[in-house]
């Protein structure tokens, strides 16, 4: 396993967010994080990429508790996408990719060979390298979401993590990015709305309500008529795709 | 450094060149024009003496006006004007508000509080507690600052108003401090100084406040890098690898030192780190690496101009120099503000 959380329990000012949350991702999978508003999904990550310490329970990155890595040794490894990433300084999509070489660069250095091969890479994954020069205030949403995953791939992560990537994004952008995703063959965690999207792109899946895990699987295994019922109070029939995939038309 | 070059940010290198001669001839009009006006061969000449370069003759009253008053005086609005730009780019950047800087956000009314209550009350004695006292009011401000726009996550109006809510209180302490315990000359000392007045600064003025800011400047550009990365706030900074709580505290210090040593020398300034900034990203990026060394220089070009018309528009009377300042950084205050408001 390369990252593992054990009963994680989060409060802030009295308010429970999350309770005796574990989660495991194998190697270069993708976990699609579901839940409704609020269950604490962004949470998690947050716990995850160690931006906020847990109460209770930790995180480990190949058995080695999070707790105690420097700050700087984790970004080398695991990067993470936010939902909104808003500035109005006016940068290019190139000072954005290299801001995921923060991690790698010593105080006062300009930037080496290895941060530009990193970046031009990035951009190349991304589809963005004609866009180098662009401004960010210049680009769409989709554009936005492509820059800030280009940056994290600066990053040289092991495991991903993104927190709703696909929100505010037309339908053709959200399965252009899912795909990226998907190629890229990390380990993932994204935290996701779209439940046929979660179906088509996630290896595994696990369910929030209320900071509680309420189930975890394989998409068959989750998605099933009562859970969805149960958490996200609607009413469904299945359809399977011609790939053997499940899909879900909503009542 | 083998950052590629971008589409209108080559002009690094262009504009410190221009900015640092701008700066010696600024600092060379600044020493020849005056009530007694001398000549810049003259300048040249005396600054040739002082250094062992030169033995020209020169009159001992025209040179102890340059050496003495005129040089230290220019020297110590160009710290100024460098240490307070470098202050509005830092607090901009971590705060992610393109309106902070230390006279907006009530630093230098604390810091003028704090000087105030040194000088009036007079907790302590000298130039060090004199600046020291204004650090405390400076730090004090942050923290009310701070406590009022959870820590400057509330969002740019709530940090903006926070401010304004800073130096209204502080201002009217010191004003309080001031009236109730200050005789009238003190009072009207105090008035004049809290404008912001070069008059009166000398080479220990400059001494001390060379030290601070290349101190203040090297620590800022230390955290360059991480300056950078708060580009997309706080959570992605340390989604980066930054310790942002450490970096934001040495930071804000850095600059509550910076503004309560310019405060307690020369009274608040405003709008020199709000405006000069704003320029220098415009003409060279966002990038720290270049924009604070860029900023050093260009803020101090600002202030020692500054000076000049302060001390030229009036004969026989020198303005407030905040005046000056204020009169060029409201309008760009105004637009900033006006551009802000309206949605992308």
């Amino acid at each position: 396993m390369s990252i593992a959380a054990t009963n994680l329990g989060w409060s802030v000012r009295r308010r429970t967010i999350l309770d005796d949350v574990s989660v495991t991702v194998a190697p270069g999978t993708i976990l699609g994080l579901l839940g409704p508003n609020g269950s604490g999904k962004s949470s998690l990550l947050r716990l995850l990429a160690g931006l906020r310490r847990p109460d209770r329970g930790r995180v480990t990155l190949d058995g080695q508790d999070i707790a105690g890595m420097r700050r700087r040794d984790l970004a080398r490894r695991v990067a993470l996408v936010q939902q909104h990433a808003a500035t109005e300084m006016n940068v290019t999509v190139q000072d954005v990719v290299m801001l995921g070489r923060t991690p790698h660069r010593a105080p006062l250095s300009g930037c080496s060979a290895a941060d530009l091969a990193a970046v031009d890479t990035a951009l190349a994954q991304t589809g963005m390298t004609d866009r180098r020069d662009q401004g960010w205030q210049s680009l769409s949403g989709g554009e936005r979401q492509r820059v800030q995953i280009a940056r994290a791939l600066a990053q040289n992560p092991r495991e991903l993590f993104l927190d709703e990537p696909t929100n505010h994004l037309d339908i053709q952008h959200q399965l252009e990015l899912l795909r990226l995703i998907a190629r890229l063959g990390l380990t993932s965690i994204v935290a996701l709305h779209n439940l046929n999207h979660a179906a088509m792109f996630c290896d595994r899946l696990l369910v929030l309500e209320g900071g509680r895990v309420v189930a975890e699987g394989t998409p068959d295994q989750v998605l099933t008529a009562d859970l969805l019922a149960d958490v996200f109070r609607v009413r469904c029939d299945f359809h399977r795709t011609s790939d053997g995939r499940r899909h879900i038309l909503f009542r | 450094m083998t950052t590629r070059a971008m589409p209108g940010r080559g002009g690094f290198a262009a504009l410190l060149a221009i900015s640092a001669m701008a700066l010696t001839l600024a600092v060379a009009l600044a020493v020849s024009i005056g009530e007694m006006r001398i000549p810049l061969s003259t300048v040249a000449l005396s600054m040739g003496n002082h250094l062992g370069w030169t033995e020209a003759p020169i009159s001992r009253i025209q040179d102890s006006v340059i050496w003495d008053l005129r040089l230290s005086r220019a020297l110590v609005a160009a710290l100024c004007g460098a240490g307070l730009a470098i202050c509005g780019a830092i607090l901009q950047s971590l705060l992610r508000n393109t309106l902070a800087e230390p006279y907006v956000l009530g630093v230098s009314a604390g810091a003028s509080t704090g000087a105030v209550a040194v000088i009036i009350l007079g907790v302590g004695a000298g130039a060090v507690s004199l600046s020291a006292g204004a650090f405390a009011g400076a730090l004090a401000a942050f923290a009310f600052v701070a406590l009022l726009s959870d820590g400057g996550r509330g969002g740019p109006d709530r940090t903006i108003l926070a401010g304004v809510a800073a130096a209204q209180l502080f201002n009217a302490l010191t004003a309080y401090v001031v009236t109730t315990s200050g005789n009238a000359q003190q009072a009207r000392d105090v008035m004049f100084w809290l404008l912001g007045s070069f008059g009166g600064v000398r080479w220990p003025e400059f001494q001390l406040l060379a030290v601070v800011i290349v101190i203040g400047l090297a620590v800022c550009i230390w955290y360059a890098h991480a300056l950078d990365a708060f580009t997309f706030g706080d959570d992605a900074a340390a989604s980066m690898g930054i310790p942002v709580a450490r970096v934001r505290i040495v930071l804000f210090v850095t600059t509550a030192l910076i503004t309560a040593t310019i405060v307690s020398m020369v009274g608040s300034i405003g709008f020199v780190g709000l405006v000069v900034p704003h320029a220098v990203r415009f003409l060279i990026g966002p990038g720290h690496m270049r924009l604070l060394p860029a900023c050093a220089v260009v803020g101090a070009v600002f202030m020692v101009l500054a000076d000049i018309v302060s001390r030229s528009v009036m004969t026989q009377q020198t303005l407030p120099i905040g005046i000056v300042t204020a009169l060029v950084g409201v309008p760009c205050f105004s637009l900033i503000l006006y551009r802000a408001r309206r949605p992308a």
